[in-house]
């Protein structure tokens, strides 16, 4: 034991003396952190933990499935709104029927992810609001991320398949499938008969929580569906919206559209080939993805990368950063009316950024460049200058034509004030982060909060607004382009020579046993990593808590009693990208 | 241009179609106002969104009038991953389509599953439901290799005769049956092959159980 876990544990005993004995314990497991808690007790102990000792904030839920053993547990990250590191702790159940109490009734930011874990690994939680399937549909057989669950083309458990490696004999598999296509049905059910009773458990379940009756005035509500396909929502996202006359009486999102099975694949999958698979998460900061993965390895495997390395990180996220506030904020004009003139704007200083990242790591979009103790290839000093040049002349000119011609612009003022307000309460409730949560008050950025790679080095203010409406998350996030701007024009400055990775390329990570949670301020919000290894050289659970996913907890607060074309604008003003809500 | 041809004579590919005069103009007139579903999926529809925008434009081909509603429009781009759940508003989308339509399968997803293949809920390939014109491979394809596939489908275009146009023959076109989301994905057309499964199944779990189980028919 070195020194700073015996202070670290000694801290750790004193905190399980706040609470009544036999609540919790230390989880000794090696490389695992955090308590354990009695299931009894969860509530209790959660409810306590906000009021008493300030950590207000529900940052992640997750489980873990320990087949074969018979162990599930449930993974909690809190955190404190006003910076520092975390708690950890977990619940540990039975893998049959297993239940957890929900803790939605405390943090509002669990029902999706109590939802999700419900839906993936069949962990039921208990007084849970609305406890239906969210990334697949109703009816859908089984839980995919258990561990005994296999798919349709279930090959092997782990890769590298022995069919691609070493002899290498690909064989499509299509070929081992009864049906020849993606699809598996192991228990019996009759086709003919069978309807599919998804969409109206929705609409039960919207009228359930909404409906009200006025008793003088004959009136009706309807439902209406946006999406999946519709040109506001960014993607295939649907929501379902209870109306009266034009004004949103109640709302629920539906997702799983996009649902890509990224953490059963990354479960199949070795640590470094997870790499290409988070650049397709949110596919629009596909260097930030990189970035809180490798942070997330990083903290298992305890390597660091070199000083170069850092800095080359941090030009890219934040380069990253820019290119997604500029779209965010060229697709939020798309939504209030401005149409593609704003978007094609900054689609065009994104362009400028992109044919770096092309130049820099090979791929325009998907840049797949960060490796586990340092980046994979280096940046030239022309394109330092490159990146210069575009930083300290062309940005700037072009921020400030974003400024004049949108901050005063009266038709975006009027769309946009006082539409969508979202409290500091609300927001720290439903565990919102982002420029969504820092518009609405609360001053929470990671960077800032809780640094990680080299952030604590670099001058830069955190942005945030205090009326929690639509203009000032616009406000925001021009404010956080400059922001990055005046970030990076420090990495430039300070970024020494050397090598840009530690020790040899290694293409296997060792990564030892133990569990570890990254997480980094993503343009959308915090973006974490959470990851369980068992020695192997895959990883026992993959798991990301994606921003966009649970940013959107906070749709339904903001729309209620807002009309219908300004729902519109407040999904933009949340700024989501598919692929990180479904996964 | 070096070896320009004498005016008046047509290019090679419609020399090679041999084609009569009304069906060059109607099929000239066709491939330079295809208009595209404003319809994304995944990662592929922000490089959809690049070509259309300023630096790529593919405006430059007749392509610039992008609609919503898929009763306006007349090429449907396969951007991105399909996955079991949007498949039935995929082909329902397809389905409401007017006639001429045409499909382009853009990136490595939509062509074949992609990265993803494996994964328990993506579809391998949209052209299991419907009929694609062009693929388009990548991941995602860059906007250079998004205007080549509809370069191509232009040249399809050009070398369509009336015969072969399914909107001019007598038979009514059938729609796509829209799949069902049951325990997994259904495709309405191999409904024998699933209840065959079915009583195999059945059968499996009465003599392990004993027991009458399902409706296996």
């Amino acid at each position: 034991m070195t020194e700073a876990n015996i202070r670290s544990s000694a801290v750790s005993e004193s905190f399980i003396d706040h609470f009544p004995q036999g609540w919790l314990s230390l989880d000794d497991r090696d490389g695992y952190q955090g308590y354990i808690i009695e299931k009894d007790h969860l509530l209790e102990f959660a409810r306590r933990l906000r009021d008493e000792h300030g950590y207000d904030y529900l940052s992640s839920i997750t489980g873990v499935d320990y087949f074969p053993e018979d162990r599930m547990e449930v993974v909690y990250h809190v955190y404190k709104s006003t910076g520092g590191s975390g708690i950890e702790f977990k619940v540990v159940t039975g893998r049959d029927n297993p239940e957890v109490t929900s803790l939605v009734s405390l943090y509002d930011g669990a029902n999706f992810q109590e939802r999700e874990i419900w839906d993936l690994l069949g962990i039921w939680f208990e007084d849970h609001p609305d406890p239906r399937r969210i990334l697949t549909w109703e009816g859908f057989a089984g839980h995919p991320l258990r561990k005994d669950w296999t798919e349709p083309y279930f090959e092997e458990d782990f890769k590298p398949f022995d069919s691609r490696w070493p002899e290498g004999r690909p064989e499509r598999s299509e070929a081992t499938n009864p049906f020849g296509d993606n699809v598996q049905f192991k228990d019996p059910f009759d086709p003919e008969t069978w309807v599919y009773e998804g969409d109206d458990q929705v609409y039960e379940a919207l009228r359930n929580e909404y409906s009200t009756k006025d008793e003088d005035l004959d009136v009706e509500q309807f439902i209406v569906n946006m999406g999946p396909q519709h040109p506001s929502t960014h993607g295939v996202f649907r929501m379902v919206v209870l109306l009266d006359g034009e004004t949103i009486v109640g709302l629920k999102p539906v997702f799983g559209y996009l649902h890509r099975n990224h953490e059963k694949i990354g479960e199949r999958n070795t640590f470094l080939q997870n790499m290409p698979f988070t650049d397709r998460l949110d596919y629009i900061t596909s260097l930030s993805n990189n970035l809180g993965y490798a942070l997330a390895v990083e903290k298992l495997t305890e390597v660091h990368p070199p000083e170069r390395a850092e800095y080359i990180r941090v030009i890219m996220a934040e380069l990253t950063r820019i290119i997604n506030h500029l779209v965010a904020i060229g697709f939020l004009l798309n939504d209030l009316g401005a149409f593609f003139t704003p978007n094609l704007y900054g689609l065009e200083e994104r362009e400028l950024i992109l044919d770096i990242f092309e130049a820099v790591t090979g791929s325009r979009m998907m840049c797949n460049y960060l490796r586990f103790g340092g980046v994979a290839h280096d940046v030239s000093s022309d394109h330092l200058k490159q990146i210069n040049a575009l930083v300290s002349e062309r940005l700037p000119r072009k921020l400030e034509d974003f400024d004049k011609y949108l901050t005063g612009n009266e038709i975006l003022r009027s769309r946009c004030e006082g539409v969508g307000v979202l409290t500091p309460e609300d927001a720290l409730r439903l565990s919102v982060t982002g420029p969504l949560l820092r518009a609405s008050g609360v001053p929470y950025d990671i960077r800032r909060a809780d640094p990680y790679s080299i952030y604590d080095r670099f001058e830069f203010d955190v942005a945030w607004n205090v009326h929690g409406d639509t203009y000032d998350r616009f406000l925001v996030r021009l404010e956080e382009i400059r922001q990055s701007i005046r970030i990076i024009k420090q990495a430039l400055r300070d970024i020494p020579d050397g090598p840009i990775q530690t020790g040899k390329v290694q293409h296997q990570a060792r990564v030892p046993a133990g569990e570890s949670y990254g997480r980094i301020e993503s343009p959308k919000g915090e973006l974490g990593y959470y990851i369980v290894s068992n020695k192997k050289p895959n990883p026992l659970r993959y798991h990301v808590r994606a921003p966009s996913l649970i940013n959107l907890s906070a749709l339904e607060i903001m729309c209620r009693n807002q009309k219908i074309a300004d729902a519109v604008v407040i999904l933009g003003s949340i700024d989501i990208t598919l692929g990180e809500v479904d996964r | 241009m070096s070896e320009e041809k004498p005016v008046g004579e047509l290019p090679v590919v419609l020399e090679e179609a041999n084609l009569n005069p009304v069906e060059i103009v109607y099929n000239w007139g066709r491939r330079n106002s295809v208009w595209p579903l404003m319809f994304g999926l995944a990662c592929c529809a922000i490089e959809m969104i690049c070509t259309a925008a300023s630096r790529f434009d593919f405006s430059r081909f007749g392509m610039e009038v992008m609609r919503a509603s898929p009763r306006q429009a007349d090429l449907i781009i396969i951007a991105g991953t399909v996955t079991k759940k949007m498949t039935p508003q995929i082909v329902r989308l397809y389905n409401q389509m007017a006639e001429p339509k045409y499909v382009v399968a853009m990136g490595s997803c939509a062509c074949g599953g992609g990265p993803f293949k494996e994964g328990y809920s993506v579809v391998s390939g949209i052209d299991r439901y419907l009929p694609v014109d062009v693929y388009i491979p990548g991941c995602p394809p860059t906007p250079q290799s998004l205007l080549q596939g509809l370069i191509m489908l232009q040249e399809k275009f050009d070398k369509q005769p009336f015969k072969s146009m399914p909107w001019y023959q007598k038979a009514p076109i059938d729609p796509v049956p829209v799949p069902v989301l049951g325990p997994d994905l259904m495709d309405i057309r191999r409904i024998e092959d699933m209840k065959i499964h079915m009583t195999r199944l059945g059968k499996a779990s009465t003599a392990a159980v004993g027991l009458e189980e399902g409706s296996g028919s």
